[in-house]
């Protein structure tokens, strides 16, 4: 229940910030809608006005801060990508306007094809990977057992040790030579040859993936648990009593009353994957030979490497396009199914 | 019941979708103004990133002893290596710029092209008696803008015990190299170990072979830069005398790997020289890098940082400011700064009397006179080559391509 609660407060909060957008910008205050233009009003309007007014002061600290923290980075990347951004903008101010030309220098660069197939198979092999385990993991911790709770906590363990020491340390384990996962692989005999984790080009996206899944299975797990919780225990009941258990409970009790949670889940953990950096820079960097290098990193080595901000922009709102097409997309896949 | 669950989701889709440019947008303004002194004594405010001990003691300890002489009290504020030009950056466009600046030396160029720093000519200085390279690296079209008290590099580091029950006798040329390292590689034992990760850390260790066979950043498709590749290939895949893992280290990976002895000889600077000091029972000494061939001068890379003044716009302040300067790189601050920082003098006059009371540093001093600025020739654009010679010799060495074509390939972008 208390799991629950925090999930639904979260999402009112993520939520919170663009319901007053929304109204102020449906009816300013000085101009009340006349007849003929707009949508008839739904609510109450007349004579009180000026408690309408009231309520809209009472808005303005959060407009304030969605602009401020929201509005104002979006805007100035936005307009960052057009300009020739360098070291020198910062001192002088002049930023010569460039029109396309970084959109276009970075979309024909060689890197951004690799970088674009490496984001995608990043994001989907690490929600993929995080959702179905984190899953598993939750339906497995539904059932009661000694030390439950216990072993439930210790799995968010990933989610409170600092990304930076986690990648530290997943970078000793990984260790072609002395590293302790082929130290073990070695000793058992599964993979005498010592495979280069992170030094080889075909595995190191994949031990990057695998750590991501590693740190993101704590989120997934703490949600989707939170909405099993949620779910009546009488309608499995019901369920066993018309013969649906195991499997077939999952598939018709669980999966449908879950799908709010999972929706919320896949949505957050998709946005939150594309933008991963720390994670990768921390492991290796972009290589070897660029095999992990993603959107992310790619635009903060122009940001921040190079100093080319204007390129570092232009690639960041190209994520922020990349992000915005996958929650569509699956907000009207999640929508059509809900209709049907 | 579902209809409020799925606004809800949409909103917060879009909320959370609005949040990633936070993390990757640049740095913008802020920070409050500096307020500038009035009257009394006046106090330099001083940015540097020595902010771990030891460097950041005896940093303190000259600034100080400087500001004494020069009539100024220090305030200083040290930050992380990593952060300290984005720190610039803020600075430079809030106008809160310190009076004396600490840079990175492959930085000033980059930061001199903005105009926030002060041409140090205008206060009467000069580097007059500095090594070349030093020098080039301070200089932005033709002017200087900062002052370099020690500078430092990379050399090639050999364990004792093993070369000696090897019967080997440290390399001078790069096939001496090779078949040492071969014959020093046993069991878990590598015979080398250098850094080629992919980032400027690699690229500054590839640089001594590229530049003593003759490569040159300006363009990296050409046989001499192919050449150097093809040695590193060689030590690591044909010959396995360099660990694979070598791909993803950093250089004090690559001290742990030479202080736990899996490691016979590595490319290191002598940053490293109290770590492996730690360890009574590690016999190492320090010769030159190899030369492509006998009797062919060694190109290290100059390490190191500068001394700067930032245009604050207070005059007098400024001229104080590039007193300090000048006081940090006095011959006296030089020697006893690089003492104590494991560093090189700057000044050729000064280098033979410090590698006689310093023979440890014999190894890394012999190659200051011949050695090169990233920086010299491509000033403000060396970022960009940095880049492309790594992400070659990691094409190459990851088997993607052969050296020439994978330099090709960086090249061209």
């Amino acid at each position: 229940m208390a799991d629950r609660q925090s999930l639904s407060d979260k999402a009112s909060s993520l939520s919170e910030p663009a319901a007053p957008q929304a109204r102020t910008g449906r009816r300013s205050p000085s101009s009340p809608p006349t007849a003929g233009k707009g949508p008839p009003p739904v609510r109450r309007w007349g004579p009180r006005r000026r408690e309408r007014l009231l309520q809209l002061l009472f808005l303005l600290p959060a407009a304030a801060y969605m602009v401020a923290f929201f509005g104002y980075p979006v805007v100035k990347n936005f307009i960052m990508a057009f300009e020739k951004y360098s070291t020198t903008t910062f001192y002088t101010g002049e930023a010569p306007w460039v029109g396309l030309a970084n959109y276009h220098a970075v979309v024909t660069s060689s890197l951004f094809p690799k970088a674009l197939v490496n984001t995608c198979l990043f994001t989907i092999g690490s929600i993929a990977g995080q959702f179905v385990i984190g899953l598993a993991l939750a339906v497995f911790f539904q059932r009661h057992f000694p030390l439950s709770g216990l072993l439930r906590s210790l799995f968010l363990l990933p989610w409170l040790i600092p990304l930076i020491v986690s990648s530290a340390v997943w970078k000793w384990i990984l260790d072609k030579d002395n590293g302790a996962l082929n130290q073990f692989l070695a000793a058992t005999h599964i993979a005498p040859g010592h495979p280069g984790w992170l030094t080889s080009t075909s595995l190191a996206l994949i031990s990057v993936i695998m750590v991501n899944i590693w740190i993101g299975i704590p989120f997934n797990l703490t949600i989707l648990y939170g909405g099993l919780q949620d779910i009546p225990q009488e309608l499995y009941e019901a369920a066993s009593l018309d013969g649906a258990t195991g499997w077939k409970s999952f598939r018709h009790v669980t999966w449908p009353l879950l799908r709010p949670v999972v929706s919320v889940v896949l949505v957050l953990g998709v946005v939150y994957t594309l933008k991963v950096l720390d994670i990768i820079l921390g492991l290796t960097n972009g290589g070897p030979a660029n095999a992990t290098q993603t959107i992310a990193t790619a635009s903060y080595h122009l940001s921040f490497q190079l100093f080319d901000f204007g390129q570092g922009s232009a690639l960041a709102n190209l994520l922020i396009v990349i992000s915005l097409i996958f929650a569509i997309f699956y907000l009207r896949l999640n929508r059509r199914a809900v209709d049907e | 019941m579902t209809r409020p669950t799925r606004s809800r989701g949409t909103r917060a889709a879009l909320a959370s979708v609005l949040a990633i440019p936070l993390a990757l947008t640049a740095c913008g303004g802020g920070g409050s103004s500096g307020g500038s002194s009035s009257g009394g004594t006046t106090t330099l405010r001083v940015l540097d990133y020595y902010n771990n001990d030891p460097g950041k003691t005896v940093w303190q300890k000259a600034l100080d002893a400087c500001g004494q002489q020069v009539g100024a009290k220090i305030s200083r504020e040290s930050v992380p290596g990593a952060t300290l030009i984005q720190k610039v950056l803020q600075q430079a466009s809030s106008r809160t710029l310190p009076d004396v600046l600490m840079l990175d030396n492959p930085d000033l160029q980059q930061i001199a092209q903005t105009g926030a720093l002060a041409p140090l000519d205008t206060f009467g200085l000069n580097a007059n008696g500095y090594a070349k390279g030093v020098v080039d690296a301070s200089t932005y079209q033709g002017k200087l803008y900062g002052l370099q008290p020690v500078t430092n590099t990379i050399g090639l580091f050999y364990n004792k015990d093993m070369l000696a029950k090897a019967g080997v006798i440290p390399p001078q040329t790069w096939d001496q190299l090779r078949t040492a390292a071969k014959k020093l590689t046993s069991g878990s034992t590598y015979g080398l170990a250098f850094s080629a990760p992919a980032n400027y850390e690699g690229t500054w260790q590839f640089l001594p072979f590229m530049w003593s066979n003759g490569g040159d950043e300006k363009n990296i498709a050409t046989p001499q830069t192919e050449q150097a590749v093809q040695l590193w290939v060689d030590l690591m895949n044909t010959d396995k005398s360099v660990s694979k893992s070598a791909l993803n280290w950093t250089q004090a990976d690559v001290n742990d790997q030479f202080k736990a002895g899996k490691a016979a000889m590595m490319v290191n600077g002598p940053w490293q020289f109290p770590v492996l000091d730690a360890d009574k029972s590690l016999h190492y000494a320090v010769v030159k890098i190899p030369a492509p061939a006998a009797g062919k001068p060694v190109v290290a890379p100059l390490g190191g940082e500068t001394w700067t003044v930032p245009q604050t716009g207070d005059k007098d302040k400024q001229a104080k400011a590039a007193k300090l300067v000048a006081c940090l790189n006095s011959d006296e601050s030089q020697l006893s700064l690089a003492k104590q920082n494991q560093t090189i003098p700057t000044k050729t006059a000064l280098l033979a009397k410090f590698a006689s009371s310093n023979p440890n540093m014999k190894g890394f001093v012999d190659q200051i006179p011949t050695a090169r600025a990233r920086t010299g020739e491509l000033g403000a654009d060396w970022p960009k080559a940095a880049t492309k010679i790594y992400t070659g010799y990691q094409a190459a060495l990851t088997g993607q391509a052969p050296p020439l074509q994978a330099l090709q390939q960086a090249q061209n972008g």
